[in-house]
C-alpha cells in the first residue's frame, strides 16, 4: 500500500505541532521515524493512521480510504491492554472482522505460541510484564495481517531480550508483506531495521532518505548532530 | 437501649420462626427492588457507556442533568407518578396505581439516573484507556459501547448495586404509589414506617434489621457470583 502526505499540518490552539509535510512512502519495507523528543514522531504516525485531526492537507492511499483504514494496525508506546485474558485480547480484532470461531481459536493458539505466552493463555493480560504486554499488543496488531503497521517506540522501556523478540516479530511481519512505519529513539534499532528514514525536528521533516544514505551520509547538519548524540533544539 | 434489645429479640424471633408476614414482605421488597434494578440497569448502563463514547451537542448539559437527577426527592417522584397513574391522569386507564408495577416504575425513575451517572464515570475512565485502540481497530459506536460494558462490568456491577441499595431502602415514592396495602403492596420500608407510626418500635427495628441484612446479603452474593475480588485488577 503506497501512502502519500500532501501539505499535512497539525495545529492545536494556534501552536503548530507538525508540518507542513509532503512525502510519499514506498509499498514495502520499514520506514523509521527519527528525531529528538517533541519532534512530532508520534503525531506523524497518528496522522498517518487517522488518529489525529488534520488542520491542513491530506493523507492519500493507492486504495480506497475505507479499505486502507481496515488494512492498518497501530502499536502504542504504552501498550493498551484490554481487561481480558491473553487469549481474549488476541481474539478481539479477529471477532471484530467476523472471523469464524474455529479459525479464531487456531490463530490465537498460533500467536500465543509465537510470542511465548502459551502458558498464560487464560491469564489476565493486565498482569503480564511490560515486555509481555508489548509482545501481546504487537501480536494483536498483526493477527489480522495488516498491510500497514505503525509502531510508536514499541521497545522504549524494554530489556534486550524483549527488544530482540519484538524485532524478530517485526521482521517476520515484513517478510509476510506488512509495510512498517516505526518511530524510535533507538539509533541502533533504526540501523538494524530501517529500509528508509524520516528525520523530524520541531514538527518539520528535515530529511527523508534511504537507510544507508541517511546513516552513512546524512545531508542535514541536524541529522548529523542527532546521530552524533548532540542535543538538537 | 431496651427498645434496641427488644428490636433484636423481635427480629430474631421473626426470622427464626420464618414469620409468614415477614417472609411475604421481604420477598415483595426483593421482587420490587430487583426488577427495578434490572430495568434501570438495562437503560442506564448502555446510556452511561454511550455518554462516555459519543460526543454530541448537549452532552455536558445531559451529564449535568443526569447528576442533578441523582438527587431527585423520592416523594416528589411518587407524587408525579401518582398523578400520571391516577384515574384522572394520562395513564389512569392502565389501572396501575396501588400495584407492585407502580412501585417498580417509581423505583426505576429514582435509580436510573444514579446508575447511569456512576456507570458514565466508570465508562469515561475506561474509554480514556481504550480510546486509541478502539479507534485504531475501526470499531463502530455500538462495538465500542459493548466492549466498554463487557470490560467494565465490575464497575457497572457496583453502579447497579448502588441502585439496588437506594431502591431497597426507598420509602417516600412507593408509599405514595403503592399505598402500603397489606398482602398487596406492603414492603419492608413501608412496613417499618407503619409500625413506627403505630409506636411498635420493636417490630419496626426488627424489620429494619432484616432490611439491612437483605441489602448486605444481596451485595455480597452479587460480588461472589461475579468474582469481583478474585481478579481485582481486571
Amino acid at each position: 500500500m503506497v501512502m502519500t502526505l500532501e501539505g499535512v499540518e497539525v495545529r492545536r490552539r494556534a501552536k503548530r505541532l507538525l508540518g507542513p509535510i509532503d512525502l510519499s512512502l514506498a509499498k514495502t519495507g520499514l520506514t523509521v521515524v527519527l528525531g529528538p523528543n517533541g519532534a512530532g514522531k508520534s503525531t506523524l504516525l497518528r496522522v498517518m493512521h487517522g488518529l489525529e485531526r488534520l488542520s491542513r492537507g491530506r493523507v492519500n492511499y493507492d486504495i480506497a480510504p475505507e479499505q486502507a483504514r481496515k488494512s492498518q494496525a497501530f502499536v502504542f508506546q504504552s501498550p493498551v491492554i484490554m481487561r481480558r485474558s491473553v487469549a481474549e485480547n488476541l481474539d478481539y480484532p479477529l471477532a471484530l472482522v467476523g472471523t469464524p470461531k474455529a479459525a479464531r481459536a487456531a490463530a490465537v493458539r498460533d500467536w500465543v505460541a509465537r510470542i511465548g505466552l502459551s502458558e498464560s493463555l487464560d491469564a489476565p493480560a493486565t498482569r503480564l510484564s511490560g515486555g509481555e504486554k508489548q509482545k501481546l499488543a504487537l501480536a494483536r496488531a498483526l493477527i489480522n495481517v495488516p498491510k500497514l503497521l505503525f509502531l510508536d517506540e514499541p521497545t522504549s522501556n524494554l530489556d534486550g531480550t524483549s527488544t530482540r523478540e519484538i524485532e524478530a516479530l517485526i521482521r517476520a511481519a515484513i517478510a509476510d508483506g506488512t509495510r512498517v512505519i516505526l518511530a524510535t529513539h533507538d539509533l541502533g534499532q533504526a540501523r538494524r531495521m530501517a529500509t528508509d528514514a524520516l528525520f523530524l525536528v520541531n514538527g518539520e521533516l528535515v530529511e527523508q532518505a534511504p537507510s544507508p544514505q541517511f546513516f552513512d551520509a546524512p545531508k542535514s547538519a541536524q541529522a548529523r548532530a542527532f546521530q552524533n548524540g548532540d542535543i538538537i533544539e | 437501649m431496651d427498645e434496641i434489645l427488644a428490636g433484636f429479640g423481635a427480629a430474631a424471633r421473626l426470622i427464626l420462626t420464618l414469620d409468614a408476614d415477614l417472609v411475604e414482605i421481604s420477598l415483595r421488597s426483593l421482587q420490587v427492588s430487583l426488577i427495578a434494578v434490572l430495568i434501570a440497569s438495562a437503560i442506564a448502563l448502555p446510556f452511561g457507556a454511550f455518554l462516555a463514547v459519543q460526543r454530541f451537542r448537549f452532552r455536558r448539559t445531559t451529564i449535568a442533568v443526569l447528576n442533578a437527577l441523582m438527587g431527585l426527592p423520592p416523594v416528589v417522584v411518587g407524587l408525579l407518578i401518582y398523578i400520571l397513574l391516577s384515574r384522572a391522569g394520562p395513564f389512569g386507564g392502565l389501572g396501575l396505581l396501588f400495584t407492585i408495577k407502580a412501585m417498580i416504575i417509581a423505583q426505576v425513575v429514582i435509580i436510573t439516573p444514579l446508575i447511569a451517572s456512576i456507570a458514565h464515570q466508570a465508562m469515561r475512565d475506561l474509554w480514556a484507556e481504550y480510546h486509541d485502540l478502539l479507534i485504531s481497530l475501526n470499531t463502530t459506536k455500538w462495538q465500542r459501547i459493548k466492549t466498554l460494558i463487557r470490560d467494565g462490568r465490575r464497575a457497572l456491577l457496583t453502579a447497579s448495586l448502588a441502585g439496588f441499595g437506594r431502591a431497597i431502602g426507598e420509602v417516600g415514592a412507593i408509599i405514595v404509589v403503592g399505598g402500603n396495602i397489606d398482602h398487596a403492596t406492603r414492603v419492608l420500608t413501608t412496613a417499618i414506617a407503619l409500625e413506627t407510626g403505630k409506636g411498635e418500635f420493636a417490630l419496626a427495628l426488627g424489620l429494619g434489621f432484616v432490611l439491612i441484612a437483605l441489602a448486605i446479603g444481596v451485595s455480597v452474593a452479587t460480588h461472589w457470583l461475579a468474582r469481583t475480588e478474585k481478579d481485582s485488577r481486571w
